[in-house]
């Protein structure tokens, strides 16, 4: 399984062609505190970086944007009861949704982890 | 300058300090040509002189506790209790901003937080907000908001809702590309808009009571739009009705917007107003508009805050719900203040008043030969057809100090259909002489 | 995902815990002339009026079977609970009556009491807006005299007076803008919109609700717009322009001609937020500046009450080139006789103004109420007061600058106009962030300024005293912001973190009422059992 990275602060686990979706903990401590978490319905489809969530804090209201072309096959609901996961576990439990490929080459276009790190750091 | 607080000797002071030769230093950055124009205006005058000027103005004008009254269709003459003017005027309410510092405007947030819970038991629904601007302005953005909703594009909109809010609807969804459909004025609530709801109707607005003054069953309107996925908007102008009638909430409207002027708001030649939005809780994240809720202080003591504020323009911008900054403050505390006298008990024995007046002025002038009720059901206002044209007769009464009532052909205009229908309020402040006045005047213009 | 991160702090970390061990509990909860006030929902009032209504015996029932059976659930209080209840709560407000309100941005100026004696008038206050044109000749004239002076004042041929708000004169300028557009067959491709980063959020929001795509323009290194990154943007696909004038960040666009040229040649429209006229009220004119719409915050620049948040009023002044798409209704002059215009149609067939109308904003004539007032207060300043007053506004904001900036540090060099933008950076490794430094102004008995806006300056504290301030006043404000900044260079942060302590509420726990919103009274909700 790699793990992999947007330039929009959201990380991939790609497992076969299903990728888990999340936001990066640098994306959770921007915002603040999470108060509410919409999810696309699973089944619908989304282009590469096409709007497919939102996440809001008090102060902030953020779109999040689907990493890769492909179908939605599970969301976590659990976020969606309880927002404050997103800020306890960014990138891990607090994931928002599993992704099923369309296109596997969009991948190249991510970024390693060192690559977001390096990003992070030119911050 | 009774305004202007500094001095010659503060100003000297005060551009020294700051470094300045003169005045116009601090405007350099204004392009020389277009400082300091001269203008065609006069200077300033004493307050007595601006009460002069603006009282003769205000003596031109015929106000409507002068004499025999029926106006209605979307504003109505109400009594307001002096208590609501007081606290109304009060600094404190009157001078304070937008409760963006939530420890030092509990007080304003508290009132919006009742007139929200109230606005909510009246209309039938779960939330309402903090007011908008009016009840058409609302209903535009009902409109709005059913197409964020159901991602559809077209707006069905009854012969029955006032063509004024119509209009406004209109305006703001044609902007974005939307569908607008309006019926035919529908004076004796006939239509069959349940039928004309498809799988593409992103919502249908029904008024009720309507703009003739109907009483209107939405129950199976609000049944067909659940079938075919829109939403059902109800419009209330004559907000005093629901102190008598089904709330639309109960008949099963997913969005209620209404008209606040009736409860403790004057008349004042149109505005300002407050607008009432409701809907259910479901929907809340797409709703226009300001939102007060509760919370906790760092002591763990109750209090309110402006909340999901993510919706609005200063966080979302480009991708807010609606470019709304403003609610209708002060109109919201007068409403709540007047509700609050009322409560329950009081607005049910108004609404019977207001019912009572309307019978009673449709009785007497439906005696008067030539002239027929359109109504079946009604609550304070109804619609006459008389045997010519409503304003030629409007102006005829005007000239006897009777304002009889808002012609149909004001709103619907050059439609033939309208040309002899004459909308009539009758509200508590209306008297039996005010009644026979009107009764005998009306003989008197038809004969 | 997008990172939308500017903006204030809201987490509950930066909520300290600040109840002092020595604080005196008192039976009541009161603190003397602080009274705890309950909802009028827990006043066991469900029963209760505190209205005579002439009582009828019911003798008819013409509601169609549609009667109101179930219980409302709407508590009634008598006069003198319902006095009380209201007063109480007012006691918890801050008000312009009550001290200095600085907020940048909103022109927190005095509104003189004969305004409201005048808007009372029942002349003006208890007159319907669908009265028979005779009967209401002076109110008409009124709207027309005010119409007027806005144009004279703004250099502008016409203007739509029905806006009911600030906002919703900025959507009837864009909506005039794309009619004009739309009229011009270029619907289709003149679909942005540029607009400067440090813009009010309404800007993008109202493009956005006319169909258009947004473009930020930069600012350069002074706070003003980028002339050569704006032409750089302009094209045959660009509609217009939002820019507001005097800017959010204070400051006078000194190349606004050239911006005006730069637009009109590329065939778009200019749009002024007027949210900020009051600097240059009778000092200077949009119309001269090449403007061609611009909305004007009554409620702001003309002294009309803000009421706790509305109602506001925003006619919009428009240029030859978009007078004819103004909105319905209007008020036309014929020597004595004055006439209102209601319907697109019959705009039409008149001469001036909204011939080709994109339609109506609302259901009357506009914010009649708030008409009056604003005259009122123009009657009184006249062209003489009105200049004064533009002149001590821009003058005590450069005091204010010009005292503050020994311990605060300003975002931009030179002067401001009628207000004065801050950054945080005097607060840099103080631990101290704009809001604590905000809410110990409340401590200190005074509104906070403008916070974390415009977004373009970091930690922003925007302050506009307004021309309603003495020169005494200002002082003291001064005095005890000087006073706070040395305090948390001093490193006393735990003052800042635990502000307000003399507030009737002390820091309020905003992610508590966005995570599980309470939005309005149930019998059984814990806002009920929380008293």
């Amino acid at each position: 399984m790699a793990k992999k990275y947007t330039k929009e602060h959201e990380w991939l686990l790609i497992d076969g062609d299903i990728a888990t979706v999340g936001i990066t903990p640098h994306a959770a401590e921007q915002l603040g505190d999470v108060v509410f978490v919409e999810l696309p319905d699973v089944g619908s489809s989304y282009e590469k970086d096409a709007d497919m969530a939102v996440v809001e804090s008090v102060k902030a209201a953020s779109d999040v944007y689907a990493p890769v072309t492909g179908e939605i096959v599970e969301i976590n609901n659990t976020i969606v009861d309880e927002p404050a996961k997103v800020n306890e576990d960014p990138a891990g439990a607090a994931w928002f949704v599993k992704l099923k490929l369309a296109n596997a080459a969009e991948l190249e276009s991510l970024l390693s982890e060192e690559q977001y790190k390096e990003l992070l750091e030119a911050l | 300058m009774r305004y202007l607080p500094l001095s010659d000797v503060d100003r000297q002071q005060m551009l020294s300090v700051v470094g300045a030769p003169n005045i116009n230093t601090l405007f350099e950055d204004v392009p020389d040509d277009f400082l300091d124009p001269s203008l065609e205006l006069p200077l300033h005058k004493s307050e007595l002189d601006v009460e002069r000027i603006l009282g003769s103005l205000a003596k031109k004008n015929r106000a409507a506790t002068n004499g025999p009254f029926f106006l209605g269709a979307g504003a109505y003459k109400h009594h307001v209790p002096s208590t609501v003017d007081h606290i109304i005027q009060r600094s404190e309410f009157l001078t304070a901003y937008t409760p963006y510092q939530p420890e030092i405007a509990q007080g304003t947030l508290q009132y919006l937080f009742e007139f929200q819970t109230q606005g909510a038991a009246l209309t039938g629904m779960e939330v309402a907000n903090a007011s908008m601007y009016d009840g058409s302005t609302a209903c535009a953005e009902a409109a709005l908001m059913a197409r964020r909703v159901t991602k559809r594009k077209k707006v069905l909109m009854s012969g029955g809702l006032h063509p004024h809010y119509a209009a406004v609807t209109r305006t703001n969804s044609e902007l974005i590309g939307d569908t607008v459909e309006y019926n035919e004025l529908d004076p004796s609530a006939g239509e069959d808009i349940a039928a004309q709801i498809d799988d593409e109707t992103s919502c249908v607005i029904v008024q009720t009571p309507d703009a003739f003054g109907n009483v209107r069953d939405l129950r199976p309107i609000a049944s067909a739009a659940r079938e075919k996925g829109a939403l059902l908007v109800a419009v209330v102008t004559e907000i005093m009705a629901l102190g008598a009638i089904e709330s639309p909430g109960e008949m099963g409207a997913d969005i209620v917007v209404a008209e606040g002027q009736s409860i403790g708001n004057g008349l004042n030649f149109g505005g300002p107003y407050v607008g009432l939005f409701a809907t259910r809780s479901k929907y809340v994240r797409s709703m226009p508009g300001r939102l007060c809720g509760v919370t906790e202080d760092a002591s763990g003591e109750r209090g309110f805050v402006l909340t999901l504020s993510t919706r609005e323009q200063h966080i979302r911008r480009d991708k807010a719900t609606s470019n709304i900054c403003t609610n209708s403050g002060l109109c919201a505390l007068a409403f709540t203040v007047h509700m609050t006298l009322l409560g329950e008990v009081g607005l049910r024995s108004l609404a019977a008043a207001n019912h009572d007046a309307a019978c009673k002025a449709a009785d007497a002038l439906t005696s008067v030969p030539g002239v027929e009720i359109i109504n079946k059901a009604y609550f304070n206002e109804f619609t006459l057809r008389l045997p010519k044209p409503a304003a030629e007769v409007v102006e005829t009464l005007a000239s006897e100090n009777i304002i009889a009532g808002v012609p149909a052909s004001r709103l619907w205009t050059e439609t033939p259909a309208a040309e002899n229908l004459l909308i009539v309020a009758a509200t508590e402040c209306v008297t039996d002489d005010d009644i026979d006045a009107y009764t005998t005047a009306l003989k008197k213009v038809l004969s | 995902m997008t990172m939308n991160s500017e903006g204030r702090p809201t987490r509950a970390e930066t909520i300290a815990t600040s109840v002092q061990p020595d604080e005196r509990q008192t039976a009541s909860g009161n603190r003397g002339l602080r009274i705890e006030e309950p909802l009028i929902f827990e006043k066991d009032a469900f029963a209760r009026t505190g209205v005579d209504v002439r009582t009828v015996r019911p003798r008819k029932n013409r509601l169609g079977g549609l009667e109101r059976n179930a219980s409302i659930g709407l508590p009634g209080l008598s006069e003198p609970e319902t006095m009380r209840h209201f007063v109480r709560l007012s006691h918890k407000n801050y008000a312009i009556d009550v001290g200095p309100f600085p907020l940048g941005s909103c022109t927190m100026k005095h509104n003189p009491r004969l305004n409201e004696k005048m808007a009372r008038l029942p002349g003006f206050a208890d007159i319907h807006p669908l009265q028979p044109e005779s009967t209401v000749q002076g109110a008409l004239e009124l709207i027309d005299t005010l119409a007027d002076w806005l144009k004279e004042l703004t250099g502008m041929p016409a203007v739509a007076m029905s806006p009911k708000a600030g906002a919703h004169g900025e959507l009837c300028g864009m909506m005039a803008i794309k009619a004009a557009i739309t009229a011009r067959g270029e619907a289709d491709t003149r679909k942005r919109v540029l607009a400067p980063e440090s813009a009010h959020g309404t800007n993008p929001a109202t493009a956005a609700q006319c169909g258009f795509k947004v473009d930020a323009i930069p600012a350069n290194e002074d706070g003003r717009v980028d002339l050569e990154a704006l032409k750089a943007k302009l094209g045959p696909d660009v509609a217009g322009i939002m820019v507001t004038n005097p800017n959010t960040c204070g400051l006078f666009e000194r190349d606004i001609r050239e911006i005006a040229d730069a637009v009109h040649e590329a065939g778009g429209y200019f749009y002024c937020d007027g949210a900020n006229f009051n600097a240059i009220m009778a000092k200077a004119r949009p119309g001269d500046l090449g403007v061609d719409a611009m909305h004007i915050n009554l409620h702001k620049t003309f002294s009309t009450p803000h009421g706790g948040g509305g109602p506001g009023s925003g006619p919009t002044v428009l240029s030859e080139a978009l007078a004819p798409f103004a909105p319905v209704p209007f008020v036309r002059r014929d020597g004595e006789r004055f006439s209102l215009i209601e319907t697109r149609r019959a705009a039409k067939s008149t001469d001036g103004e909204g011939q080709e109308s994109f339609g109506r904003m609302t259901a009357f004539h506009g914010q009649m109420g708030m008409f009056v007032r604003a005259l009122s207060y123009m009657l009184s300043h006249g062209a003489d007061g009105l200049k004064r007053a533009a002149e001590d506004a821009v003058l005590n904001a450069n005091y204010v600058l010009a005292r503050l900036k020994s311990e605060m540090t300003p975002a931009f060099n030179g002067y401001c106009m009628h207000e004065a933008l801050f950054d945080d950076r005097f607060l840099k490794d103080t631990g101290v962030e704009t809001i604590d430094f905000a809410k110990a102004m409340i401590d200190e008995g005074y509104h906070p300024m403008t916070m974390y806006f415009p977004l373009v300056v970091h930690g922003a504290m925007l302050i506009e005293p307004t021309e309603s301030e003495s020169k005494a006043e200002l002082d003291k404000f001064c005095d005890s912001l000087l006073s706070l900044a040395r305090r948390a260079k001093a490193g006393e942060t735990e003052m800042f973190k635990t502000a307000p302590q003399f507030a009737p509420r002390k820091r309020l726990d905003e992610t508590a009422a966005a995570r599980k919103p309470i939005l309005s009274w149930k019998p059984s909700a814990p806002a009920a059992a929380a008293e």
